[in-house]
């Protein structure tokens, strides 16, 4: 169980959490936080990883503080936003180097398999390509049996085939009963692995509920069109007054704009875009 | 924390630099050794040249290396492993590589030479020692800078006016204030003032123990007529170690309270 207590976190003078408090207490969950760039995403992620420290409340795991500690970590699978490791290193060392400082057993070479990282595992990881180092932080990620597991943005860079890994081992351990959380831009995504979804809007939640709940409440029939209501409601006057798409519109919270919304019909996958 | 010691000590030992690192020494020492022949002369070139150069490229290669494995860190920041651990046995592995390679870069020509058959092995020893202290303060400053500023620009700038100030201008300084203060007694002043530099300290080091007279200069000289050349070379080596202990502990302090 992971409960965050009226969590605040501050850059300077950009306040990037304003008093969070969430509760995840239900095992074999999917819960996607979501929210434009800026919006404390990845803050909140790390905070719980102890990467972060907030500057007020409390962070509890299983119901003790996790303030101070690090043994906790040996509970939790983490995948960081960007895979970059020492680029002096092949794949297998630095697969060897986790065990060897995490210990415990672990299940690296069905992933390896799984993800068809044969051919590059004594490649030095400097020279790999991006969506190849993003396999080997899956693995890094999944290879150990902990009852949480924490991804942000698991989906950058996958070929379509990884994509569908991924969603299996997902759905794998949502049936181990661990408790997931992760972070992502593609709503398609969202709309089909996730339970729950919790929005961050300039260091606030601003909806948390169920897939359903989502589209309910906000009368929509997808993922993103909800979302972009959310979006809406909090900069209503921004949303009305954009004619060209999403790109562009600024940086930070505020610069949250969505393609495929008030009415134009596009096709393609949906897509929060985010600047 | 050995072990994250023993990872960035592999990772930097095979890293291009590293090698370069090594096989500038060991060319500078082998032509000297041959050039000269005298390997007392020897040892005060390279004093020279591991008083410059051994916190430049500690310093330097420090900030490239911490701001380098930033993301590495981060992984490893996710592990069950305490924070200390991580910077610390990062620290302890760039500063053991830099030493590594001055040692066997400056040690192996020596030891083809025919060191052991010498009486100037101590003289080795003591240049050796300080360049190792020189390596552990430097990468300890270097990754100081580095926690400070998440500015890549900024680090390296830092770092090379820290190398800059130390190397060049606290010198400078020094002279100027003697001259300044010329009517006043400075014995103790100019020994001070000497602890607050590394590379001088260093210095004074290694001439203490060459004993010659004509390059001590005058903090030199002051060290010897004061305390002797055993108590000058332990107060020396005494200020040595707060210099590497005081930058790893702000380095602890520092990791403790920074976000990632």
């Amino acid at each position: 169980m992971i409960e965050l207590r009226n969590i605040h976190k501050s850059y300077g003078k950009l306040e990037v959490l304003r008093g969070i408090d969430l509760t995840f207490d239900q095992k074999g969950r999917i819960a996607a936080i979501l929210g434009p760039n800026g919006s404390g995403k990845t803050t909140l992620i790390k905070s719980i990883l102890g990467m972060v420290l907030p500057d007020k409340g409390e962070i509890l795991l299983d119901g003790r503080s996790i303030r101070k500690q690090w043994a906790y970590r040996d509970g939790i699978s983490y995948l960081p936003q960007i895979a970059r490791f020492p680029e002096n290193l092949t794949v297998l060392e630095l697969i060897a180097m986790i065990k060897d400082l995490r210990g415990g057993h672990v299940e690296d070479e069905r992933l390896i398999q799984l993800f068809d990282l044969q051919p590059h595992l004594n490649k030095r990881l400097g020279n790999l390509s991006g969506g190849t180092k993003q396999k080997v932080n899956l693995v890094l990620a999944f290879m150990y049996d902990c009852p949480v597991v924490i991804l942000d943005e698991p989906t950058a860079g996958l070929d379509p085939l990884a994509m569908i890994h991924l969603r299996e081992l997902l759905r794998e351990a949502r049936e181990q009963g661990k408790t997931i959380l992760l972070s992502t831009h593609i709503m398609s995504f969202v709309e089909e692995m996730a339970d729950e979804v919790v929005f961050l809007l300039e260091g606030n939640i601003r909806f948390r509920g169920s897939i359903r709940q989502l589209k309910t409440e906000y009368r929509e029939e997808n993922v993103e069109r909800a979302i972009a209501r959310i979006l809406q409601g909090g900069e209503r006057g921004r949303a009305k007054s954009r004619e060209h798409g999403a790109e562009g519109i600024g940086h930070g919270a505020e610069g949250a704009a969505l393609s495929g919304v008030e009415g134009h019909s596009e096709p393609e996958t949906p897509r929060l875009h985010l600047n | 924390m050995l072990k994250i010691m023993k990872y960035t000590l592999s990772d930097l030992l095979r890293s291009r630099w590293g090698l370069l690192y090594l096989g500038f020494f060991l060319l500078l020492t082998l032509s000297l050794l041959w050039l000269s022949g005298d390997v007392s002369k020897v040892v005060i070139s390279l004093m020279n040249v591991v008083l410059i150069l051994c916190p430049l490229i500690a310093v330097m290669f420090g900030v490239m290396y911490f701001y380098n494995s930033r993301e590495f860190t981060e992984l490893l920041l996710a592990q069950p492993i305490r924070r200390s651990d991580i910077f610390w046995g990062q620290y302890l592995g760039l500063a053991l590589s830099l030493s590594i390679s001055l040692l066997l870069g400056v040690g192996l020509p020596f030891l083809l030479y025919g060191l052991f058959g010498s009486t100037e092995i101590w003289n080795f020893f003591v240049l050796i020692t300080t360049g190792v202290f020189l390596s552990f303060i430097f990468s300890g400053l270097a990754f100081y800078i580095a926690l400070r500023n998440d500015n890549r620009i900024r680090g390296f700038g830092l770092a090379i006016l820290v190398w800059l100030f130390f190397a060049v201008i606290y010198d400078g300084i020094f002279l100027l204030s003697l001259i300044l203060l010329r009517d006043y007694p400075l014995e103790y002043y100019s020994m001070v003032a000497t602890m607050f530099n590394p590379i001088d300290l260093s210095r004074i080091l290694i001439l203490l123990k060459l004993d010659i007279s004509a390059l001590m200069g005058y903090t030199g000289a002051v060290f010897r007529k004061f305390l002797g050349t055993g108590l000058g070379t332990a107060l020396a080596f005494t200020a040595l170690l707060l210099w590497v202990v005081l930058p790893a502990w702000s380095i602890r302090r520092l990791a403790l309270r920074k976000d990632f």
